[in-house]
C-alpha cells in the first residue's frame, strides 16, 4: 500500500505554505512561528509560580514588563489554531490514533528517549537563534533577512552532517 | 496597501481571530502534507523520503517571490514588515542545537504539535521536553547573554551580504532549489524503500 499516495503532494502543500505565509505577512506584517508558544507558555508558568523570580530574571521579566505581550498572545492564538487545523487534517485523512511512531529496531522507550532530548534541545536552540525553524528560517527566508538563511544552513547543515550518528534510530 | 493590520484596514481587535485562522490553515497544509510523522521528515537526512525539503524550499520560494512582487507593484509597505534581527553567533550557536534536535527528535516545534494532535505520543514527549528547554535557556540566561548579543548586524539582507540585487538573489535561490529536487529525486530512486 503506497501510503505517500494520501499525502498531498509536496510541491503543492510548499506553495500552500507559501501562499498562506505571504497572506499572514499581508495582514499582520509578520509570518509564522510555532515557538513562541513554547516561550510563552514558559514565562507565564514561572511567572505563576515564583513571581519574584521571574521579576528579577533578564530573560522572563522582558516578556512581563509591560504586563501583557500582545505579540506573544497572538503566537499562542496561532498555535491553538495549528492544532485544531492539524487535527481536522488528520481526521479527514483518517489518520487519527494513539501511537509511538518509531523504526522497527528500536523500542518504545528508546523513541520516547530520544523525543524528549530532541525535544529539549530543539526548545533550548529555538531560544537561543531567536525562532526555529517556522519562526527564524522560513518566514526569514520569505523577507530574504540575513538571519533566515543563516539559521536554515545552521539547522540543516548540522542535521546532515550529524545524521550518520543517529542512523540506528531511523533506518 | 497592505500589511492591513499594521496600517489599521482591519482593526487590530481581530488580530487573535486571524491568528486562529492562520494557525488553523497551518496546521492543515503541515498535516496534509506528512509534516505529522517523524519517520517521514527523518527521510530527508537518510534520502528515502524528500517531503522536507520540498515543502520547505517550495514554502520559502513562493513566499519570498510572492513578497518580492507585492513590493514590486507597491501593495505592501515592506518598512511595516517583520524582519528577523540577524545575531550571528546566536542563530549559529542555536541552529546547531536545533539541527541536532531534529535528528534525535524527528521534528521541530510546528510538526510536533501537528504529530501530537494526530496522536502520536512522542510528539507529545517532544512538545514537554521544549518546555524543558525553553526553561533552562531562560534560568542560564545570564550566561548565555554574552553570546546571545554578539556580531549584531541589525535588519541584515542576504542579497546584500551576497553583494547582488534582491531579484538576481530570487533567481539564484529558484535554481539552487530546482537543482536539489532533482538530485532528491536521483538519490530517492537509488535509496532503499523504507516502510513506515
Amino acid at each position: 500500500m503506497d501510503r505517500s499516495k494520501k499525502y498531498w503532494n509536496p510541491y503543492f502543500g510548499g506553495m500552500m505554505l507559501g501562499l498562506l505565509l505571504l497572506l499572514s505577512m499581508y495582514i499582520t506584517g509578520r509570518g509564522l512561528g510555532a515557538s513562541g508558544a513554547v516561550k510563552s507558555t514558559v514565562v507565564t508558568a514561572v511567572d505563576v509560580v515564583a513571581p519574584k523570580h521571574a521579576e528579577n530574571s533578564t530573560f522572563y521579566s522582558r516578556f512581563l514588563s509591560d504586563g501583557k505581550n500582545p505579540l506573544n498572545e497572538w503566537l499562542v492564538f496561532e498555535a491553538i489554531g495549528l492544532i485544531a487545523g492539524a487535527f481536522l487534517s488528520g481526521a479527514l485523512a483518517g489518520r487519527l490514533k494513539l501511537k509511538v511512531e518509531h523504526s522497527p529496531k528500536i523500542t518504545t522507550k528508546t523513541r520516547l528517549i530520544m523525543a524528549s532530548l530532541g525535544g529539549i534541545a530543539f526548545g533550548f536552540g529555538s531560544q537561543v537563534a531567536r525562532g526555529c525553524t517556522s519562526g527564524a528560517a522560513l518566514s526569514g527566508m520569505a523577507t530574504l533577512a540575513l538571519a533566515g538563511f543563516i539559521a536554515m544552513m545552521a539547522i540543516f547543515g548540522t542535521a546532515f552532517a550529524s545524521a550518520y550518528f543517529f542512523r540506528k534510530f531511523w533506518i | 496597501m497592505g500589511p492591513l493590520i499594521p496600517l489599521n484596514i482591519i482593526d487590530p481587535s481581530w488580530n487573535y481571530v486571524i491568528a486562529l485562522v492562520i494557525g488553523l490553515f497551518f496546521g492543515f497544509i503541515l498535516e496534509s502534507s506528512g509534516f505529522s510523522s517523524s519517520r517521514k521528515m527523518a527521510g530527508v537526512f537518510y534520502g528515502y523520503d524528500f517531503i522536507v525539503l520540498k515543502v520547505f524550499f517550495t514554502a520559502a520560494i513562493t513566499s519570498a517571490v510572492g513578497l518580492f512582487y507585492f513590493k514590486y507593484l507597491g501593495w505592501i509597505d515592506m518598512s511595516l514588515i517583520y524582519i528577523n534581527p540577524t545575531f550571528v553567533t546566536s542563530t549559529i550557536v542555536g541552529g546547531v542545537i536545533m539541527g541536532l534536535g531534529f535528528v534525535m527528535g524527528g521534528y521541530c516545534p510546528g510538526t510536533s504539535y501537528c504529530s501530537a494532535a494526530i496522536g502520536k505520543l512522542d510528539a507529545m514527549i517532544f512538545s514537554v521536553g521544549m518546555l524543558v528547554g525553553v526553561f533552562i535557556f531562560g534560568e542560564f540566561y545570564p550566561l548565555l547573554e554574552e553570546m546571545y548579543m554578539a556580531i549584531p548586524l541589525g535588519d541584515a539582507m542576504v542579497y546584500d551580504a551576497l553583494g547582488i540585487s534582491a531579484g538576481w538573489f530570487l533567481v539564484i535561490l529558484i535554481v539552487v532549489a530546482v537543482g536539489a529536487f532533482y538530485v532528491a529525486s536521483l538519490v530517492q530512486e537509488k535509496v532503499k524503500e523504507v516502510d513506515y
